[in-house]
């Protein structure tokens, strides 16, 4: 089974060199920390950088040069800065190539819920709905199960929708899984995870398919 | 030279009534017209309706609206980080609409732009698309959204020169710059108010045509919400 930082790691072989990636806030934003090297490649924040760095070393901290998440950060050599609306326009416009967000909740039809639990937790959709309402590549990363322990992958999302028929790829701290016009196809296990196991987990249909390999990180 | 500036921040907000319509920029509390919410709060003008990405946080921003129960109606993308807010959201005190951050920039420039409206893939299939017109394009769906409109637009920029032009820094650009000639009459506050012919006219973002009046802030707190920094080897 993977950890937070597992999922994240995994996720990073994801991203290809010559790509433009959005980050979410939370296991996402650790998907920078392993990013091969060797590749180039640039992370939009839509507040509006491109070509985001590290954090900033103490005491050179700038109120002014902020993520989405309102931490301080820096900008690598060939950043730029621009308005919200020039953000969304390379969101919406599909400049971005992958787009890596949580969820609370994703449909085995690729709909995903991930900004509103009625009653509890109303702090808003920031920018994911006109992420996932245009992004072509859009990879979920998420625990496989709540706290609870109920499956977060499910035949349908039972809290209110941030985009319809949109994810692509879910990574949980069990699994790899494409979205499929037949369900979530079981593409990779996590180490010491079995098949079994993350058929108990997942509440919508699973596709297995032959033999399913563990993932190599 | 047409001349935008005036003397000071009372007279930026001459004109600002009880029940009227805000734009306010800011990302978090990253480029907010910090002295422009400071004279609202001194005016004590009450049932606002604002427009901003964000609401602030308890004691500042617009959190320092809220605190004073100023704001009747919020419409924004994400107002976590502020107890008074959600207290008076629950409560029912606060009419909230919370809108995607793309439909809530676009709305913004379609008012600066002379559209009425604009078409956005976003929120179409969720509860943010209920009761609005959508209409389908090359077999993808769309969501209708009207241009915002309002009565003033506080916008925050790094350096103004007298003619209304502007220069932001950093991220702190944010939603100010497409909040510029969106309102009836835009408020720029700038933190250095510089001779015209000083700013190279390559360099502006804003051109001054967008903006009614310029003042230079007196003070900036330019506070950080989350400070993350690395340690040096």
């Amino acid at each position: 089974m993977l950890d937070k930082n597992g999922i994240a790691k995994r996720i990073a072989k994801e991203v290809r060199d010559g790509y433009y990636v959005n980050l979410g806030i939370g296991i996402p934003t650790l998907v920078a920390n392993y990013v091969r090297d060797d590749i180039e490649v640039e992370f939009q924040s839509e507040n509006g950088v491109l070509g985001m760095g590290p954090f900033p070393f103490e005491g050179e901290e700038d109120a002014d040069i902020i993520n989405a998440g309102k931490q301080t950060i820096t900008t690598l050599p060939g950043a730029s800065f621009f308005d919200s609306a020039t953000s969304f326009s390379m969101i919406r416009g599909q400049h971005v190539d992958l787009t890596i967000l949580g969820a609370m909740e994703v449909s085995e039809n690729g709909d995903i819920a991930n900004w509103k639990i009625p009653g509890k937790m109303v702090k808003g959709m920031g920018g994911a709905m006109d992420l996932v309402a245009s992004a072509e590549n859009i990879i979920v990363a998420m625990m496989h199960t709540n706290r609870a322990g109920a499956s977060k992958l499910l035949k349908r999302c039972s809290l209110p929708l941030t985009g319809v028929g949109c994810v692509k790829k879910v990574v949980t701290n069990l699994a790899v899984m494409e979205v499929t016009k037949k369900g979530f196809k079981l593409l990779e296990r996590a180490p010491g995870v079995s098949v079994e196991d993350i058929q108990n987990a997942t509440e919508g249909t699973l596709i297995v398919d032959g033999d399913i390999p563990e993932m190599n990180l | 030279m047409i001349s935008k500036k005036v003397a000071n921040v009372q007279d930026a907000l001459e004109g600002v009534k009880d029940n009227m319509t805000f734009m306010f920029g800011g990302f978090g509390l990253s480029g907010i017209p910090e002295n422009s919410i400071a004279e609202l709060v001194r005016l004590g003008v009450k049932g606002l309706k604002c427009i901003s990405n964000n609401a602030g946080v308890d004691d500042f921003g617009l959190g320092l609206l809220l605190q004073g129960k100023q704001i009747d109606k919020m419409t924004s993308s994400y107002v976590g980080e502020n107890d008074e807010f959600e207290r008076q959201m629950l409560s029912g005190e606060l009419d909230v609409e919370l809108i995607p951050q793309g439909t809530l920039a676009e709305r913004c420039r379609a008012a600066q732009a002379g559209f009425p409206a604009i078409y956005t893939p976003a929120g179409y299939g969720t509860e943010v698309a209920e009761g609005k017109e959508t209409r389908e394009f090359d077999g993808k769906m769309y969501v209708l959204e009207y241009a915002f409109k309002a009565d003033f637009a506080f916008v925050k920029a790094w350096k103004g020169d007298e003619a209304g032009n502007l220069i932001f820094k950093g991220t702190a650009r944010n939603f100010n710059p497409n909040m510029c000639g969106a309102a009836k009459i835009t408020v720029a506050e700038v933190e250095e108010l510089v001779p015209v012919g000083t700013l190279d006219p390559n360099q502006i973002h804003i051109p001054g045509i967008f903006v009614k009046r310029i003042f230079q802030g007196e003070r900036y707190e330019k506070r950080i919400e989350q400070r993350t920094v690395r340690q040096r080897d």
